[in-house]
């Protein structure tokens, strides 16, 4: 849910990242983090465990420029991947404009990307959404390790829609901001196009 | 079901600001903030210049969320107040209609029983304010300011 402010010229947008536990969210957020210049940026927030895994949510703000005269403001979240987090999950995609899902691109997590994917259409329906009309856009990660599937079998069992996809490694930025730029650009012209 | 778009004018801007500074002075409070429930920051009054009040909106917001989910398993509707006692600082959150939280940050120059007196009538008061809000956000004679945004003009945002 957007929220344009007419009082401080500000338009505040919310972008989620989804995908199964260990895909590289988190990992995504703080690349962003890490690239981007100071005045652009709020802190990071991540409501993690002692190993590091997502509890809540990681949250980070950014200002993506002006058009028209609003500042245009984007609050990044990322959900906890793990199955067992599914509520927390559904309270994250409350309010979202737009989603990034993050698939783990290794063979042996197939499963996992194509449960979490379920999931995500699940929960959005759940509260009113339906995925296939909300701007979208699918991240392939982890390009560099050895057992991983070819894109064009990620796009058959995960992108049957055609959304716009990206292959990435996040740990080394590879397509993070690709894919957040794609995002973004969606929700905006969605934005435009609901007005 | 989906919200409706949560937009914020002036107008109203400008009278929600005023019940949050009267309520900064009426309740001895260090800070008042609104939040919608989904973390965007709404108003600020106080002394807020040292805080992260963007972090503490999107938290604020992930609690009411959190406390939300439990109210729903146990059948409750909501929990529309809660409080964090610190050592020094203390919390006062409270859910004003369906959409904002109302945040109250005070010390040891308040009291509970002050904070809450004062959020009693402060909230009654932007029940009114975001209610009419909605109303005219609902009106479909408002017009958007996005329907003049070009391709060019989104394009543009991320030629750097
Ligand atoms: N080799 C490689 N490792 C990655 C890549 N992206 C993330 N990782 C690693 O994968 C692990 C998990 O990454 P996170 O970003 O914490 O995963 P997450 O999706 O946030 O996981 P949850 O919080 O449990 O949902 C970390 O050790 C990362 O360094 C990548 O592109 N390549
Ligand atoms: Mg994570």
């Amino acid at each position: 849910m957007s929220f344009i402010n007419y009082s401080s010229r500000e338009i505040n947008c919310k972008i989620v990242y989804y995908g199964p536990g260990l895909c590289g969210k988190t990992t995504n957020l703080q690349y962003i983090y890490n690239r981007t210049n100071p005045d652009a940026k709020g802190k990071m927030i991540s409501l993690a465990t002692e190993t590091e895994r997502t509890l809540f949510f990681d949250f980070l703000p950014l200002s993506l420029g002006e058009i028209r005269g609003f500042k245009t403001r984007f609050h990044l979240y990322t959900v906890p991947g793990q199955v067992f987090y599914d509520a927390s999950r559904k309270l994250i995609l409350k309010g979202v404009d737009g989603v990034i899902f993050v698939a783990d691109s290794q063979i042996d997590r197939m499963e996992a990307n194509i449960e979490s994917l379920e999931n995500l259409r699940y929960n959005l329906q759940e509260q009113g959404y339906e995925l296939d009309n909300l701007p979208y856009v699918v991240q392939y990660n982890k390009r560099d390790l050895p057992n991983v599937a070819s894109v064009d079998e990620l796009r058959e069992l995960l992108n049957i829609t055609m959304a716009p996809d990206f292959e990435a490694i996040s740990t080394t930025g590879q397509g993070v901001f690709d894919t957040l730029k794609a995002v973004a650009k969606a929700v905006l012209t969605d934005l435009k196009r609901g007005s | 079901m989906v919200d409706p778009q949560m937009v914020m004018y002036e107008e109203e801007f400008n009278h929600i600001q005023v019940v949050c500074d009267k309520l900064v002075r009426d309740a001895n409070a260090l800070v008042v903030f609104i939040v919608d429930k989904n973390g965007q920051l709404i108003a600020t009054s106080g002394e807020y210049e040292h805080l992260d009040t963007t972090s503490l909106a999107s938290l604020t917001a992930g609690n009411i969320a959190a406390t939300g989910g439990m109210a729903k398993l146990l059948k409750e509707n909501e929990f529309a107040t809660q409080f964090h006692e610190g050592e020094h600082q203390n919390i006062h959150i409270q859910i004003v209609g369906q959409r904002v939280i109302l945040v109250v940050i005070f010390d040891e120059r308040s009291s509970l029983g002050l904070v809450r007196l004062r959020v009693r009538k402060a909230t009654a008061e932007l029940d009114r304010i975001f209610e009419s809000l909605l109303r005219k956000v609902q009106d479909p004679g408002t017009p958007s300011p996005f329907a003049e945004i070009t391709d060019d003009d989104i394009d543009n945002l991320f030629n750097d």
